[in-house]
């Protein structure tokens, strides 16, 4: 077979991420810890070399690379920017926080740029192992990274956790692949899809191997009752890490559920609706009503996470393009408020002190009201009020799921986020209402301030004007 | 003179990127030049918020100054703004009263005086914004906008238990608003556009028409607030600021029954017609028993704003009562009806006008003692004789006293309501009695008598600012009361043309 037949060149972002990041796990090497910014810059150049590789790549039309295996669609070109643009600022946040806890080592950012290679792999995945090829890369990075921390305790019990919970739900999601394989003859994404639209009658040993696969995917996204390790992990590892996990891998477990489900398993939908209603509803309710218990700015955020992966599932379970897209413009919306309810913890926490507590954030306006109002943008966000892009993302959502005449979902939808109104307004008290405590000046590099300021008024910005980035979501669905 | 600019867009955007400038400006040497900024921000305002009264056609219903460009093309959610004669007294009034509470906050506000008059100035933005926008979607933003920044102000500048206030405050209207939200989506799929005009014309059967009031109802009658989901209301005055009790009470609540006009009468007129034995029942007890509530309070600023409450049940009453008044086979025209709607409308306006001077009387008074209680008060007109002047004038406008707006309003709904039913009338009527029990009560325990104390002793009478305020409030309630036919005149032909609208059954 010639090089042509494998269309390699769709491939080259992923090619250049790869020989970057063994670059840079080359080059850290020979780097005094006083010139480990050079790993941090060539961190950055590798992803904003891919960032604009895929730009430059950009057809608009669907390829397929590797003998079908690896496929290059508008969605994932878009996904795969967002991922790139997202962990470019995750970087952006982490410098200070990993120089003040002596842990600035080049192997956080390979460990990163893995993981963004393994994100990368699942959104343009079109065959079930090179799916699980993505996920296990990236999950294998993300165990390092949480653990990244030796000295903490926390840490390691949580990446402990997650390695042992996160390698169930590869289990799970392999024997469902096997079982769908054993089924359809097939682990390539279009050929299952055809194989299963001439299946008639209902396989008992299929709503199996689709049971399998929900319930893996369910794990790698947190959904209820799948949601265990995710206030755990949020919350013992290095807040850097937190940022990441919480925000890239959610955009790629998005595109995997849009490869299984939609592209593979579309003609089962009548079947794996059902099992989407029950999870999006639990993690509604489960997410939203345990948040409000929370004292831990990071485990808060982490049910804030589920009760939103509710959202993304109710607009996943319409079935519709506008349902598909409506989910789409959610994880990516939500993706960049969380990075930025992260950021600010990021920017508050110094040496010795993580300011991940509720009540750590008390007075922020009087000692920067700049940012404080930041955090509103988020928190207003997170809550769905207008006018921040949150509001947009839930409008959608709720919008697809009545448009199926699914009304009373969109109600359970609305009334669980009235509940999470309560913890996303107890933040915004805290920030205005309350004297500071803390009072030491937030002295981080200008870089991130500016990087955060930029987050948040994005944030701002789109809800201002949605409109390109809802028509955008909606130009990469065909259905 | 402005009649081919986009007004509306201006009336808009004026104060809220004058708001963001305030900010900027930050409290450097006392804030005085935010506070000056924020006053010729105010004040441009309302001059061309005058323009919309000079350049406004009477003789037409249409939407005037219309403005349309699309803006989410996904949802087609267009940036929609027009004005008729219903929303643009509205308009003058929310640039009027927040010129008022800017002067009123010049002197008092000593805590971040630029975050709190850029927090008002963004309000009154996104309130004309309420008012004017003609997009469901477009409306909503700006209908949940508007509680951020009074949120960020019942909770920073607020008194001892704001917190919870101001936490009820906004959950008690998201709640109602969310259900409105997804009423909205739902007729956006019926009728595939969030257009307000033309959700008026979309077909509904009664079970739809049902369901939809009830969520407008939710969203409106918490705002308004009518019985019984009015218990924000008083917490959150007692615990605002001067500034947000009168912006609460003087448009917040008008926000609510422009709700009414703007969405539920038309959109849903047969379960308006069904259901409105329940909202006149609502708006009933809010006069009677609300006032009763008010008649009992030690809290100056609880009284006023159970007042507020009784007061905001003659504008439901006046317009759900047309219904019955049709029903009434001696009414054959639309007179009864207009003249109940007009009441209402009118009653809004007035009470914009005195319940911010009420409140305002109030903050006079607050900011000398530091108290709210009436009984740490008596005797106020031996040392303040301007100040007593004023405040008793205001409470006869509350009171309902002729030759004050507070008696139009009123009298016009009461009128009205004796063409439905005798009984409803006698009902509404008593508020006149109750009314001047609690205000008169008050106005004597508070002003009259002896100096009850040696701190009523000490109390300086109002400075030329506080004079100012007053005195331009006193104008309005008094050209209002005395010659109320402009503002008639300018809504007649929206009213009619909704009377008209909803007198047809969409089924």
């Amino acid at each position: 077979m010639t090089l042509d037949a494998l269309n390699i060149s769709i491939a080259w972002p992923e090619i250049f991420l790869l020989s970057m990041t063994c670059l840079l796990l080359v080059v850290d090497v020979f780097l005094k810890q006083s010139q480990r910014n050079a790993s941090y810059l060539i961190a950055q150049f590798s992803l904003i070399g891919s960032l604009v590789l895929i730009w430059m790549n950009m057809s608009g039309q669907r390829a397929e690379a590797f003998n079908g295996t690896f496929v290059v669609d508008p969605l994932a070109d878009i996904l795969k920017i967002f991922i790139c643009a997202v962990v470019a600022l995750v970087f952006v946040y982490s410098r200070d926080y990993l120089k003040d806890r002596n842990i600035f080592k080049g192997e956080f950012y390979v460990l990163g740029l893995f993981g963004v290679l393994g994100m990368m792999l699942m959104v343009s995945s079109n065959h079930m192992l090179t799916l699980y090829l993505g996920l296990e890369l990236l999950s294998l990075s993300m165990y390092a990274m949480v653990a990244f921390n030796r000295e903490s305790g926390t840490s390691a019990e949580a990446a402990m956790k997650y390695f042992i919970l996160g390698a169930i739900a590869s289990g799970m999601l392999l024997y469902g692949i096997s079982i769908v394989y054993g089924i359809t003859g097939s682990m390539n994404i279009t050929d299952i899809a055809s194989s299963l639209i001439k299946q008639t009658e209902m396989n008992i040993g299929l709503i199996f191997g689709l049971v399998f696969l929900i319930v893996g995917l369910s794990f790698k996204l947190g959904a209820v009752p799948f949601h265990m390790w995710v206030p755990d992990v949020y919350h013992g590892a290095p807040t850097t890490v937190t940022s990441y996990i919480a925000s890239a891998p959610k955009i790629a477990g998005f595109a995997i559920i849009i490869r299984v489900l939609v592209e593979a398993m579309g003609s089962l939908h009548n079947e794996w609706q059902g099992m989407l209603i029950i999870l999006a509803v639990l993690s509604l309710a489960v997410g939203n009503i345990i948040a409000i218990a929370q004292t831990n700015l990071k485990r808060m955020l982490a049910y804030s996470t589920i009760s939103h992966v509710g959202f993304i599932l109710l607009g996943l379970l319409a079935g519709t393009k506008a349902g598909y897209s409506s989910a789409m413009f959610y994880i990516l919306v939500y993706s960049l408020m969380t990075l930025g309810g992260f950021g600010i913890i990021l920017l508050l926490a110094r040496a010795g002190f993580e300011s991940e507590e509720l009540s750590d954030l008390k007075g922020l306006n009087q000692r920067s009201p700049w940012f404080a109002f930041m955090m509103l943008i988020f928190m207003f966000s997170m809550a769905g009020v207008p006018p921040t892009v949150g509001f947009w993302a839930k409008l959608s959502v709720l919008s697809a799921v009545i448009e199926i005449d699914m009304l009373w979902l969109a109600l359970v939808g609305v009334f669980f986020s009235i509940i999470g109104v309560y913890y996303y307004l107890r933040v915004i008290k805290l920030m205005y209402f309350d004297e500071p405590i803390e009072t030491a000046a937030i002295d981080n590099t200008p870089g991130m301030q500016i990087a955060l300021s930029f987050n948040g008024l994005i944030i701002l910005l789109l809800g201002v004007y949605p409109g390109a980035l809802m028509a955008l979501c909606f130009s990469v669905f065909a259905v | 003179m402005f009649a081919d600019w986009p007004l509306l867009s201006l009336l808009v955007w004026t104060p809220i990127l004058g708001g963001l400038v305030v900010l900027l400006a930050g409290d450097h040497g006392g804030a005085q030049g935010a506070k000056r900024l924020a006053l010729i921000f105010s004040t441009a305002t309302f001059i061309l918020s005058l323009s919309l009264f000079t350049g406004f056609d009477n003789s037409t219903s249409a939407m005037q100054f219309v403005e349309f460009y699309p803006w989410v093309s996904s949802f087609s959610i267009n940036y929609h703004f027009g004005v008729d004669g219903i929303s643009m007294p509205l308009i003058i009034l929310t640039a009027f009263i927040t010129v008022i509470v800017v002067i009123a906050g010049w002197d008092v506000i000593k805590t971040k005086p630029s975050q709190y008059m850029a927090a008002f100035l963004i309000m009154e933005g996104l309130m004309i914004a309420v008012f004017s926008a003609l997009d469901a979607i477009f409306f909503y933003v700006f209908w949940e906008g508007m509680l951020i920044p009074m949120f960020i102000i019942i909770g920073v500048w607020g008194g001892p238990n704001r917190v919870y206030a101001t936490i009820k405050f906004f959950i008690y209207t998201f709640i109602g608003s969310v259900f409105m939200l997804i009423a909205m989506i739902y007729m956006y799929y019926q009728s595939g556009s969030f257009s307000i005009l033309e959700m008026h014309n979309l077909k509904l059967s009664m079970d739809e028409q049902f369901w939809i009031f009830l969520a407008f109802l939710m969203a409106f009658a918490v705002k308004v607030p009518m019985w019984p989901v009015h218990t924000w209301l008083p917490d959150a005055h007692v615990e605002a600021p001067t500034g947000g009790s009168v912006i609460l009470a003087a448009i917040m609540l008008k926000i609510g029954g422009y709700g009414f006009i703007r969405f539920s009468l038309p959109i849903t007129p047969d379960a308006s017609h069904m259901l409105d034995w329940l909202v006149i029942l609502m708006s009933l007890t809010a006069v009677v028993y609300i006032g009763f509530v008010a008649l009992v309070q030690n809290d100056m600023k609880k009284l006023v704003a159970y007042s507020s409450i009784s007061h905001m049940g003659f504008v439901t009453l006046g317009l759900f009562i047309v219904f019955m008044i049709w029903e009434n086979p001696a009414n054959s025209n639309l007179t009864g009806a207009v003249l109940a709607v007009e009441g209402a409308m009118i009653q809004m306006v007035s009470h914009g006008f005195i319940s911010a001077a009420m409140f305002l009387a109030i903050g006079v008074l607050y900011d000398r003692m530091h108290s709210r209680n009436i009984s740490d008060y008596g005797g106020v007109v031996n040392t303040m004789p301007v100040f007593t002047a004023f405040a008793v004038f205001f409470a006869m406008a509350n009171v309902g006293l002729p030759g004050t707006s507070g008696f139009v309003g009123e009298f016009m709904v009461i009128l009205a309501a004796f063409k439905a039913n005798f009984w409803f009338a006698f009902l509404a009527a008593l508020t006149l009695i109750i009314g001047a029990a609690y205000t008169l009560w008050m106005v004597k325990r508070v002003y009259f008598g002896d100096v009850a104390n040696e701190n009523v002793a000490k109390l300086n009478d109002l400075n030329a600012r506080e004079v100012l305020i007053m005195s331009l409030l006193a104008i309005a309630v008094l050209i209002l009361g005395l010659w109320p036919a402009p503002l008639i005149d300018v809504m007649h032909a929206s009213v009619n043309n909704l009377l008209h609208h909803i007198a047809v059954s969409k089924l």
